[in-house]
């Protein structure tokens, strides 16, 4: 959690004990045959490569491109991820939480960081951090507007907090003009912070921006 | 328990200055990278389940909580765990040596890569035979209990004492209050709602929020305390 006041993000350089102290920790548990060491790499790889928010917008493309598997994907989550493939670790009990013209969603883990690996990966820092965890809660428009994010007051903001094994993954609305775009472009329409519900999908527009 | 990891609607933590989406790194330093994995490695030792390794991460001093970082609050947890459940000897730990005299406990089965990323992908239900019916029904107005008990819980502290009302009934899930002392038994699991005023006074906006809340956290309650 660190110094918030004093630091921009929540990661400081680490100092070099706490460094050695992981390095003989990991030796530790290699020399006496608790963890294998490529064991131990195959996980980190996974989550830093393999999975992540590309499947969440795999699965929000679909959904915006299927009705059927919209309906199925907010009957069933758990289920529709699965049959994309997705499953596994903080995935095993998926709902899918729709925004529309009247209400918007966010998630948040206030107890610690519970967050939807499946389909969006490891969370960011800001998400883990004390200042998201204790006022996406209390005050939600405020920090919605940290990320740019600004609600007309008659939409209802609806806070979903983490506590217990299910997860939860916010289908934004699909942008206006994109009705008959490709599944694989929709796709790019589609944030990790979207489907976190601190913003919303990216528009036409803002991807030319991103290009120019 | 009260302790530092509770943090919702606590004031004074500042701005979130978030990283840009694109710009941000899965993990900002290689010890983070070794602590998440040394993690999820020895978890699949199945020595301890989930809840006992949050709990292991929150039983700090509360500003030592807020002090550390996310993944040295995980290497906290993850030294208690591998000590209290006899993996490691704290002599091992504090000399970064091994001691001859200290075997490792029979039965033991480490996962090799292959097997590792098989269990990433296999999905682990938290979902349990329930054993009696459950109390509330969906459209019930509740009220959190008090909760002052020193172990672990996923209530939150600022949903204590407030009234909403079930929107979900998810089924009976494995207890996280028991689950992190060692008992595996299921309560009911509901969705409950409450409105931000019932939660942060008459000031706060016309917005809700919603918590996911096992039984033994409610008591029946009457419905128009849960409107206001």
């Amino acid at each position: 959690m660190t110094h918030h006041h004093d630091h921009d993000h929540d990661h400081t350089e680490p100092p070099s004990d706490l460094e050695l102290r992981v390095k003989a920790l990991e030796s530790l548990l290699v020399e006496k045959g608790l963890v294998n060491p490529e064991a131990l790499n195959a996980i980190i790889d996974t989550y830093e490569h393999k999975v992540g928010p590309r499947n969440g917008a795999h699965v929000v493309a679909k959904a915006w491109a299927d009705p059927d598997f919209k309906a199925a994907l907010l009957s069933d989550a758990t289920e529709a991820v699965a049959s994309l493939g997705y499953t596994g670790r903080q995935g095993e009990h998926l709902k899918v939480v729709e925004n529309t013209d009247d209400a918007h969603n966010l998630v948040v883990c206030t107890l610690c960081s519970c967050y939807p690996w499946t389909v969006l990966g490891l969370p960011p820092a800001w998400y883990k951090s004390a200042p998201y965890r204790s006022r996406a809660v209390s005050e939600p428009r405020a920090v919605l507007k940290e990320f740019g994010t600004v609600l007309d007051p008659d939409i209802k903001l609806k806070v979903w907090d983490s506590t217990s094994e299910m997860r939860y993954l916010v289908l934004p609305q699909q942008p206006p003009g994109t009705e008959h775009w490709s599944e694989e472009k929709l796709q790019t329409l589609v944030s990790r912070n979207s489907m976190i519900g601190v913003e919303l999908a990216r528009t036409p527009e803002s991807l030319n921006e991103d290009q120019a | 328990m009260k302790g530092g990891h509770d943090l919702g609607g606590q004031p004074g933590m500042g701005k979130i200055n978030p990283e840009a989406e694109s710009q941000e790194p899965v993990f900002h330093a290689e010890w983070e990278r070794r602590v998440f994995g040394m993690t999820l490695a020895t978890g699949m030792l199945g020595r301890w389940n989930i809840d006992e390794s949050r709990h292991a991460r929150e039983r700090q001093e509360p500003a030592d909580y807020l002090k550390h970082s996310y993944y040295e609050n995980w290497l906290e947890g993850l030294e208690k765990l591998l000590l209290e459940k006899g993996l490691l000897e704290a002599r091992e730990l504090q000399a970064s040596k091994l001691l001859a005299e200290s075997p490792l406990p029979a039965g033991l089965r480490v996962p090799n890569s292959e097997q590792a990323r098989k269990l990433l992908r296999a999905p682990g239900s938290s979902l349990m035979q329930a054993e009696k019916t459950p109390l509330y029904a969906i459209g019930d107005s509740v009220r959190v209990k008090e909760n002052h008990s020193a172990g672990h819980t996923r209530v939150p502290g600022y949903a204590q004492g407030a009234t909403g009302i079930i929107v979900d009934a998810l089924g009976c899930h494995i207890y996280p209050d028991k689950n992190a002392h060692g008992e595996h038994i299921g309560e009911q699991l509901y969705t409950v709602r409450f409105s931000a005023a019932q939660l942060w006074g008459p000031n706060a906006e016309n917005d809700e929020v919603l918590i996911d809340l096992w039984e033994p956290y409610l008591s029946p309650a009457d419905k128009h305390q849960a409107l206001k």
